[in-house]
């Protein structure tokens, strides 16, 4: 082949790279063949301890995933697929994304979704962006969001030169007075709350929207998909935007990613949205049709002028979100919600009578917060001995639980038992 | 084809979850009062709507996928299966250390791995994409300034022929951009890149090969110009499958990459994503890499933030899937078959290239590196057929088109990145229908214009989708 | 091609209709709404933003190109024609009714052309 296109050996291909830049020997192993590779990657899997009785969640859920779910996204040609520029040949991409941003506006009570971003802390850091204009350059982000969110709001301001004011966190939630106060003396750009919050406080997120918009800012709502089932949604709170992490909608937990950053809004700012849309129209002949829409708006047509740079998104693990809320259906999702609902406030009740009280005494989901004297590496220890990978030490003897639908009642008088005992 | 909400009925459904053992608990907050329309759908449904969309996408398992500057080689299948292992997917990112050091290894070690590839003395796995890692590189430039104090370095020089994405992450991290025009032979223009920098200047982003298709020869002179001026040299690593194993981003005087594990090494791309786009960096900035970052801890490996770290990028460690996916990949590639892939992926766009560079003309008729890029203008001119056309007449043949109307630079243009993985035959297949197409624009035109006829629709109306948009499902009133 | 005489014309394909001494409409020509093709969306500035002569102070989106609209005065907005907003069609169908702002506290201009000038203009530079 290379003679037949007139070279007598590859270096004529890569003539063009000086000798000094050429690499004499890549310090790299040998090959392996595919038994030898999978069976060493097998044996990283199992230097992992993996549980199978999770009570932590602080961003990352456990949570059953319907078994349809895996054979939809394991079919190659989504899997394959590249993002679809080319629409006639690419209609089952756009058609599920179509889908999934439908199910994403029902699901948050918003106007318009675009097709994903890359996790729930990058769609935070987005829709802050979405909010910052020549007048408006301050962010005020709730003190009782995820710490890894906020950071990654942090990362993403100071590139832009954005400024981010924290709103102390009271009791457990955003503090509605000093929010009065920083609403007072910067004109904001927006309020970020998360919901329910990082210590599983459920926000009186009106009340803060509403203060929000009197002082003329934006309101950003991160929230749990899967407590959007049961809770008053984003768009009937009043929000201008709604974000999240849509690991707990069929992804596993997969030591952190890859996750699925979702992005409502409402009409008023979908030029704004960052990312692919996809857009219903009409082909040639008149028949419906989908397409990657406002495009102008995107990095490739505007360049620097562009609101973000992103181009791949985490099409895939939308797909995933869609098949998922699929099988689930209202029904599914809202028993779903409701178990996790009522196995936190069961765990919240046992955990009580074994000594660690409810720090906060506040509306809560499907997490919480407890303190207890006890020692809280001891606690986990023990649990850990029994397979059981307990809440997240939060410092000051403070530990943030979690429980699902996948948690059973005998799991959860067990974990008491052995904290009672530790 | 039916939208999912247009199948099935109320009541329908999958029964997945148990009933409660616990006592129900009521929240005294008010509740959701807006309906939640989902699918009411049984499984059966949902499994045979997915198999008929599955229908209407072309992968790369489906045909031949020449996507220039998106290096659509095959995904073997065993990357799948290892990051399919339960080991992985079931661990939460946020258990004990002690308790996730396969994990950590699968980091350090694709750490390891891809920064001998690429010349780089640390990494970091956490951006998403290769945009992610743009701004991320573009943050580790703007932290090195701003720790010397020098803050004047306020601008990014970024060629026109470059992707979007550059001038966007540049923007994004807080950077003024300076476009500078290419030559005529599509290389870096050395005097304008002479005037360009000065002491304002924080960095140079380019891709090489660059987005013609070309190895930049002038590669150590350019990255010098900008080093002698103070400034930083970012390699954005869409284009690396032409060189691995053959040359190194960081013996070429860049300071920091950023590699596309979803081109690159032969991740699959999802429809869209995920993706994968760790930042590798020269030791003097491994301080400000965002984290947290594996690190050793004696035998062990520990999580930690970098002691100037940016912050973080996303939350968690990146996507960790993707990772393992990519490290299987260079596992089984191995010291020789790293070079191997790169040597093939080029062998395969110059024989694509010379064997119709006679009829079509070619933007800058060179050897090229991995991907060509041809220039329809001619055809456009003496016959009114676009460079859209003859993609969309490629669709009728089970091709997917190359890129389109990219780089900016040239006009008309197709950009075909055949890859390794493709086979003569698949190539002399695409080369024939190339072929065809080209006669049929001379003694068909029309046919081409109204191409495709074979697919499941025709060419939608993107002005009506963009002045109207219609961005979610109208459910009609009653909808049950 | 239609470039009515009553209005002014500047090199980078705008026109002005002045109302009166400092007051004016500002809006695309024939030419370039042809030259841009099917526009799909208007960026416009507020009320009360300054905009400046030779300066952008708006863009146009196709389906797969933006383009800046370029001021030819210098003065304060004083109404944008939020109309466009829903209907971008508007600057295709009927360039010279598409008028994007109303600019008010004119102080300064570019050199603008008559119809006469502005056709031999573009017609030259083909």
């Amino acid at each position: 082949m290379l003679r037949d296109i007139g070279f007598e050996s590859f270096d004529g291909l890569f003539a063009h790279i000086p000798e000094e830049v050429k690499v004499r020997e890549l310090h790299i192993p040998e090959g392996l063949s595919e038994m030898e590779a999978l069976e060493q990657v097998e044996e990283l899997a199992e230097r992992n301890r993996r549980f199978r009785r999770i009570f932590r969640g602080a961003g990352a859920y456990d949570h059953y995933i319907p078994a349809i779910v895996k054979s939809v996204t394991s079919k190659e040609e989504f899997v394959t697929a590249y993002t679809p520029y080319q629409a006639e040949i690419s209609q089952g991409v756009l058609q599920s994304i179509f889908e999934y941003q439908t199910m994403i506006c029902e699901l948050t009570g918003m106007e318009a979704s675009n097709a994903s971003v890359y996790d729930g802390g990058t769609a935070a850091a987005e829709a802050v962006a979405m909010c910052r204009d020549r007048k408006r350059q301050t962010a005020l982000i709730s003190g009782a969001v995820d710490p890894q969110v906020l950071r990654v709001i942090r990362t993403y301001c100071h590139g832009s030169g954005a400024d981010v004011v924290v709103v102390p966190e009271r009791e457990g939630a955003t503090d509605v007075e000093a929010l009065k106060t920083l609403l007072a003396e910067n004109s904001a750009a927006c309020l970020y709350i998360q919901y329910p919050n990082f210590y599983g406080v459920i926000e009186d997120a009106e009340l803060l929207g509403s203060l929000a918009h009197e002082a003329g800012a934006k309101f950003i709502m991160g929230c749990n998909p899967i407590a959007l089932a049961l809770l008053k949604t984003p768009g009937e709170c009043g929000a201008d935007i709604a974000v999240g992490e849509g690991q707990p909608l069929g992804l596993g937990l997969n030591f952190g990613g890859p996750y699925l950053g979702f992005m409502a809004a409402s009409d008023k700012m979908v030029r704004k949205l960052p990312g692919r849309i996809v857009g219903e129209t009409v082909d040639s002949e008149g028949r419906r049709a989908f397409v990657l829409t406002l495009q102008a708006r995107e990095q490739h047509i505007r360049r620097e002028k562009a609101s973000s740079n992103i181009c791949s998104n985490e099409a895939l693990c939308a797909l995933t979100a869609a098949v998922y809320l699929s099988a689930m259906g209202e029904r599914g999702l809202k028993e779903c919600a409701q178990l996790c609902l009522s196995k936190a406030h069961y765990l919240q009740r046992q955990l009580e009578g074994a000594g660690f009280r409810l720090k906060y005494d506040r509306p809560f989901f499907h997490e919480f917060v407890t303190v207890s004297e006890k020692d809280t590496g001891t606690v986990l220890k023990a649990l850990e001995e029994r397979g059981i990978l307990g809440g997240l030490p939060l410092g000051d003897h403070k530990m943030l639980w979690c429980a699902t639908e996948k948690n059973s009642r005998g799991d959860i008088e067990r974990v008491a038992a052995i904290v009672k005992e530790a | 084809m039916k939208l999912i909400f247009e199948r099935g009925h109320e009541g329908q459904g999958c029964t997945v979850l148990p009933e409660p053992d616990v006592p129900e608990f009521h929240l005294e907050t008010p509740g959701r009062e807006l309906p939640l329309r989902l699918p009411h759908v049984s499984e059966n449904e949902i499994s045979r709507h997915y198999t008929e969309l599955a229908g209407e996408v072309h992968g790369v398992n489906s045909g031949f996928y020449p996507l220039g500057s998106c290096t659509m080689k095959y995904n073997p299948k065993v990357n799948e299966v290892a990051a399919a292992l339960p080991g992985f997917t079931g661990i939460h990112p946020l258990q004990p250390v002690g308790t996730v050091q396969g994990c950590l290894d699968v980091l350090k070690r694709a750490q390891e791995l891809l920064c001998e590839i690429t010349g780089m003395d640390d990494m970091t796995m956490q951006p998403a994409a290769g945009a992610h890692g743009e701004f991320t590189g573009l943050l580790l430039i703007k932290a090195y300034h701003e720790s010397r104090g020098d803050k004047k370095r306020t601008k990014i020089i970024v060629p026109d022929s470059a992707h979007g994405t550059n001038p966007a992450s540049a923007v994004m991290a807080g950077f003024e951009v300076v476009n500078i025009p290419s030559g005529a032979d599509g290389c870096v223009d050395l005097d304008k890149l002479r005037e360009a920098v000065g002491d304002d200047t924080a960095g140079l982003m380019l891709t090489n090969p660059n987005t013609v298709g070309l190895f930049d020869r002038n590669i150590l002179e350019i990255t010098s110009i900008v080093h002698k001026a103070g400034g930083l040299n970012y390699y954005d690593g869409a284009n690396l499958n032409a060189i691995m194993g053959i040359a190194r981003p960081g013996d070429m005087g860049f300071d920091v990459v950023h590699i596309n594990l979803h081109k690159t090494f032969s991740t699959p791309h999802g429809g869209g994503g995920p993706g994968s786009g760790p930042v590798g960096c020269k030791a003097f900035l491994s301080d400000f890499l965002p984290g947290p970052q594996p690190v050793w801890d004696g035998d062990d490996l520990t999580l930690a933030m970098p002691p100037r770290s940016i912050g973080s990028v996303r939350t968690f460690y990146g996507n960790f899937l993707v990772v393992v996916k990519a490290l299987t990949y260079i596992m089984i590639l191995g010291r020789s078959g790293v070079a191997d892939a790169a040597r093939n992926a080029v062998l395969n766009a110059n024989y694509m290239m010379r064997r119709l560079r006679d009829i079509y003309h070619m933007a800058f008729d060179d050897v090229c590196m991995h991907e060509f890029v041809m220039s329809l203008e001619n055809m456009k001119h003496d016959w009114d057929v676009s460079a859209m056309d003859v993609a969309k007449a490629l669709l009728d043949y089970g091709i997917h088109p190359p890129t389109m109307y990219f780089p900016l630079i040239v006009h008309e243009a197709l950009m075909v990145e055949p890859t390794e993985t493709e086979s003569r035959e698949t190539l002399d297949e695409a080369i024939a229908v190339f072929r065809e197409i080209y006669e049929l624009s001379q003694s068909d035109p029309e046919r081409l214009r109204a191409a495709p006829s074979r697919t499941s629709i025709g060419r939608p109306d993107e002005v009506q989708a963009a002045r109207k948009p219609v961005l979610r499902y109208a459910f009609p009133d009653g909808w049950k | 091609m239609n470039h009515p005489d009553e209005l002014l014309y500047s090199k980078s394909h705008e026109w002005a209709k002045f109302l009166d001494d400092t007051t004016a409409l500002i809006g695309l020509t024939d030419y370039a709404q042809d030259a841009l093709g099917d526009l799909v969306f208007v960026n416009l500035p507020e009320v009360g933003d300054e905009v400046t002569a030779g300066e952008a102070f708006a863009d146009v989106e196709s389906v797969k190109a933006v383009s800046d609209v370029f001021s030819p005065v210098t003065g304060t907005v004083a109404e944008i024609n939020e109309d466009l907003l829903d209907s971008p069609e508007m600057m295709n169908e009927d360039p010279y009714g598409a008028w994007l702002i109303k600019v008010e506290n004119i102080t300064d201009r570019e050199e603008l052309m008559d119809s006469g000038d502005y056709v031999n203009f573009y017609e030259n530079q083909e």
